[in-house]
């Protein structure tokens, strides 16, 4: 690989984006779940529920501010690094990235500080409030951020203006109902809270295996188990609708995923396991299920699918027209306000494929003038390349059953064997913890390096969309990232393992008390129930 | 859509340029604080336990503040994009700067109490010290050098090009008068900062935030007038040549302009702007007679809290409205400039930006005071010190 500047500015974007994604998917769900328990002290009383709500909450503020300090860079980095793209879309991308600040940040970040601060200060009604709000504001960020990024992938609602050389917004409620943006929301949220379920029975699990704070670890696993059920049966319902809408949004990464080289008479097969051969366009020893394929991506029996190959003739015809449409577009900008008819009719027709002629500059100032050989180049570089996002999307689904099948037994052995759990199940609890963090990062990556060659599908390529910066810059600052970020993940994970290890704090005599006031009401429910009083407490 | 056209082109871009500096002006007021007792932190505490009640002061407020800067950033992305592009990457070493120094930021607040060992907590007061620090001056020095014009044109693309090398450039942003403009940034914020430090702690905390603010206090004004004078007499300012188009497309080459004798021509065009400069110095005045009463009366140190954030409002409307309508001259091009009139966002991006703040921006500013509200009081070392796992 070459080390330019574009090179380096995408190896610092999709660093500091992953790492940044180490911490929100924990923030979206442990911030619901702390809530939830909450939610279960407020309703009923009992001081181990407020000391479980403390417990998890201290560790979700541990994760949150890296979070947020993380989050920082991203907002930042797309003017400091990709300054062509924020002039070339700012109109309809900042819009969303603006009302997140607006709606959902302000108010997450307003409250969280109440959160850890107004124990003493607030009623328990209040503190709840405080609770839920920091949980919705969590969410509704994730909401924002990915009505952006859908519209990287998807990109609806603009059109672009000659005028002022970039796209423009033109129904703001269609960049906000994107189906891809609306399908990526509930997956990515849905995700965040399968980790922090997933984290929650690990950490739980492991005080089970080492006996201690046996009654907070039960009740944890019960409430991280029935909430991750539900949020691991929805990632793969929700991930599906994601792949349906791929199907008629972005074609290319879909065929690459499932490294169809050939369209195939439909309903095509789905290669379960195979070795995607880039340069023979060939998969090698594939695994193919029949039907299956094409019931996912087209939910019918009777629709093609197209393959890699016959998309790249498609680039090239777009390329020859965004070719056209280029030419149309340096006419109107030389003869500002006189344009001809037909020039403007020229654009209209063909500037749908403006982004295909700009594939060309990577080999050429001027797209007008580009050889054969240069438009055959560009359509192939619309492939992006196969094998990773292959295999990068069987790990990630190959992982959301492992979720579905650990919370399903949990929940099971939570609801109907008496919260009792044999040692290998709570092993493996422990083990898996950081499976769900390994499967959001596979999940981003097929997202984005699948999106390759632009930046905004179709209409921008990542080349072109960089800032005007030397490799020197960039080396000190993907320096400085490196250097900084794992730094804090050090410290970050040797705090998380210090606070897992002290346990939470449990106010025993106010246990005591409470549990001497209810005895007639609890004695009644002995043994029986998920919230019977546990006699090791 | 059909509604935006409800608002004139124009007038919404005047709206956001309003906007935009209610956004920093607000960053300033709110924000300012936690960076001025960041920057204050050595000098206002010396033990561990009045170091954590100086951070607890701000403890549970900072991350809401902080918003405002993050909004900030969001606003110039969505409502002036070219701005954006072109500052940020103009910037490049220096943002990362800033970057850093607010990267390590939320987590020396979180983590600093969280092991009691010295070492530890010393490390953390570093990075406080250096966020308080660091992007006050950073931000004047970049006011500073937008006043003066900034090396950059844009190609017919619109492709923001810079003139020589960045790390060459970064030094080069600290020329005398950009380094004047970061004095009085950082005195206003820690000037700030200790008018927030006597409202909401006391003992010797609050006394020296008194001595310290007072100085800088002082030195805010000092430098305030020194760059309005270098400004009036020093600095070419810049001017369109005819008049401009105000509702065209946001294409800076489409507009001609010319550097002329001085910004402060703003004056003459338009002398109630007077009003921002008169705002300013006599906001930091009383600031500073209210840090220079005596200490144990209790009585004032609200008001004197406002009068520092009066000085914010006037220093900091002072300059937008000075070069108004430009936003980012162009020192080698000035063609390429960004105005007003030819850097926003689309009609229909600017109002459905301006619905969406007008639905939210009360809201934010009502649960933001109800926060304060519950706060309300003064930390004191017998808070730190009950060992409440709550506090920082």
């Amino acid at each position: 690989m070459e080390i330019d500047v574009v090179t380096l500015s995408r190896l610092q974007f999709a660093m500091t984006a992953m790492y940044h994604f180490l911490f929100v998917p924990l923030t979206l769900g442990l911030s619901v779940l702390v809530a939830i328990m909450e939610t279960v002290y407020v309703m009923t009383g009992r001081p181990i529920w407020r000391q479980m709500t403390k417990f998890w909450g201290t560790l979700f503020g541990i994760n949150f501010v890296l979070g947020v300090a993380t989050g920082i860079t991203m907002e930042f980095q797309f003017g400091m690094n990709w300054s062509y793209y924020s002039h070339y879309v700012g109109d309809v991308f900042g819009a969303p990235l603006a009302i997140e600040g607006l709606m959902a940040f302000f108010l997450e970040a307003t409250f969280v500080g109440l959160f850890f601060f107004g124990w003493d200060k607030l009623s328990r009604v209040q503190h709840l409030l405080v609770a839920w709000l920091v949980a919705i504001g969590s969410n509704f960020s994730a909401l924002w951020i990915l009505i952006a990024n859908g519209w990287m992938q998807n990109p609806v609602g603009a059109e672009f203006n000659p005028d002022t050389m970039r796209m423009e917004m033109t129904s703001f409620f269609e960049v906000m109902f994107n189906e891809v943006a609306q399908a990526k929301f509930v997956h990515t949220v849905s995700a965040g809270y399968v980790t922090a379920a997933v984290f929650v029975l690990g950490v739980s699990a492991w005080y089970l295996i080492k006996g201690r704070h046996i009654g907070l670890a039960k009740r944890s696993i019960t409430v991280a188990s029935a909430f991750g059920l539900a949020s691991a049966l929805s990632v793969v319902v929700l991930g599906d609708e994601s792949g349906y809408s791929a199907t008629h949004t972005q074609k290319m990464k879909l065929a690459a995923i499932e490294a169809m080289w050939e369209t195939h008479d439909a309903p095509a097969p789905f290669t379960a396991i195979g070795f995607p051969d880039q340069e023979a366009r060939e998969t090698h020893y594939a695994v193919e299920i029949p039907w299956v394929m094409g019931l996912i991506g087209t939910r019918s029996l009777n629709t093609e699918i197209p393959g890699i190959n016959e998309l790249e003739a498609i680039s090239e015809e777009r390329i020859r027209s965004g070719i056209i449409a280029y030419d149309a577009l340096m006419q109107i900008r030389a003869e500002r306000g006189a344009v001809p008819q037909d020039v403007r009719d020229r654009f209209e027709d063909h500037g749908g494929d403006l982004g295909y002629a700009l594939l060309l500059k990577r080999y050429t100032d001027d797209p007008r003038t580009a050889t054969e050989e240069q438009i055959l180049q560009a359509a192939e570089d619309t492939v992006p390349t196969v094998w990773p996002l292959f295999w990068a999307f069987r790990i990630m689904v190959g992982l959301g059953f492992l979720f579905v099948a650990t919370m399903a037994y949990f929940f099971w052995r939570s609801s109907f064997r008496r919260q009792t759990y044999p040692r290998w199940a709570l092993w493996g609890a422990v083990f898996i913890i950081p499976a769900p963090w390994i499967a959001a990062e596979m999940g981003w990556f097929v997202a984005e390096f699948g999106r390759q060659p632009w930046t905004v599908d179709g209409v921008l390529p990542t080349a072109m969309s960089v800032s005007h910066l030397s490799v020197a810059d960039l080396l000190i600052t993907l320096a400085g990232f490196v250097a900084f970020y794992s730094v804090l993940f050090v410290i970050e994970m040797g705090l998380m393992l210090k606070y897992i290890r002290k346990g939470p704090f449990m106010d025993v005599e106010e246990t005591e008390a409470w549990e001497a006031r209810h005895e007639h009401r609890l004695r009644t429910h002995d043994g029986k129930g998920p919230f019977a009083p546990n006699p090791a407490e | 859509m059909i509604l935006h056209e409800l608002i004139d082109y124009e007038v919404l871009r005047v709206i956001w340029w309003g906007l935009l500096g209610v956004l920093l002006i607000g960053f300033a007021m709110t924000d300012g604080f936690d960076m001025g007792v960041g920057a204050l932190l050595p000098f206002v505490a010396r033990t561990d336990t009045e170091r954590r009640v100086a951070i607890n002061t701000v403890g549970p407020v900072w991350e809401g503040n902080q918003v405002w800067f993050i909004l900030g950033g969001g606003a110039i992305f969505a409502a002036w994009p070219p701005l954006y592009a072109v500052s940020f990457s103009g910037f490049y070493l220096a943002m990362f700067a800033v970057l850093a120094t607010l990267i390590v930021r939320p987590v020396a607040f979180k983590y600093r109490s969280k092991r009691p060992s010295p070492a530890w907590r010393r490390g953390w007061d570093w990075a406080l010290f250096s966020a308080g620090a660091v992007p006050p001056v950073i931000f004047g020095v970049a006011v500073g050098n937008v006043l003066q014009g900034v090396p950059f044109q844009l190609t017919e693309d619109l492709f923001p090009l810079y003139e020589g090398t960045f790390y060459g450039k970064f030094l080069g942003l600290l020329n005398p008068f950009a380094l004047l403009c970061g004095v009085v940034s950082l005195c206003m914020l820690v000037t700030h900062g200790a008018a927030w430090l006597v409202l909401k702690s006391d003992g010797a905390v609050a006394a020296r935030a008194r001595a310290i603010g007072g100085v800088t206090g002082l030195v805010t004004i000092a430098g305030y007038a020194g760059a309005g004078l270098w400004l009036a007499f020093g600095i070419g300012g810049y001017a369109f040549v005819g008049t401009p188009v105000t509702d065209g497309p946001s294409n800076p080459l489409y507009s001609e302009v010319t550097r002329t004798g001085s910004w402060l021509a703003a004056y003459a065009d338009r002398p109630w702007i007077a009003i921002a400069p008169v705002i300013g110095f006599l906001g930091m005045i009383l600031t500073v007679r209210g840090l220079r009463r005596k200490m144990g009366e209790g009585r004032g140190e609200v008001t004197t809290l406002l009068w520092s954030k009066l000085g914010i409002l006037g220093g900091i409307s002072s300059v937008g409205l000075t070069m108004f309508p430009f936003i980012l001259p162009s020192s080698i091009a000035p063609d390429s400039s960004l105005t007003v009139w030819d850097s926003s966002s689309s009609h229909e991006t600017l109002f459905v930006m301006l619905v969406a703040t007008a639905l939210f921006m009360p809201l934010i500013l009502a649960y933001t005071a109800w926060v304060y509200r519950v706060l309300w009081g003064k930390v004191t070392e017998a808070d730190v010190e009950s060992g409440s796992d709550t506090v920082y």
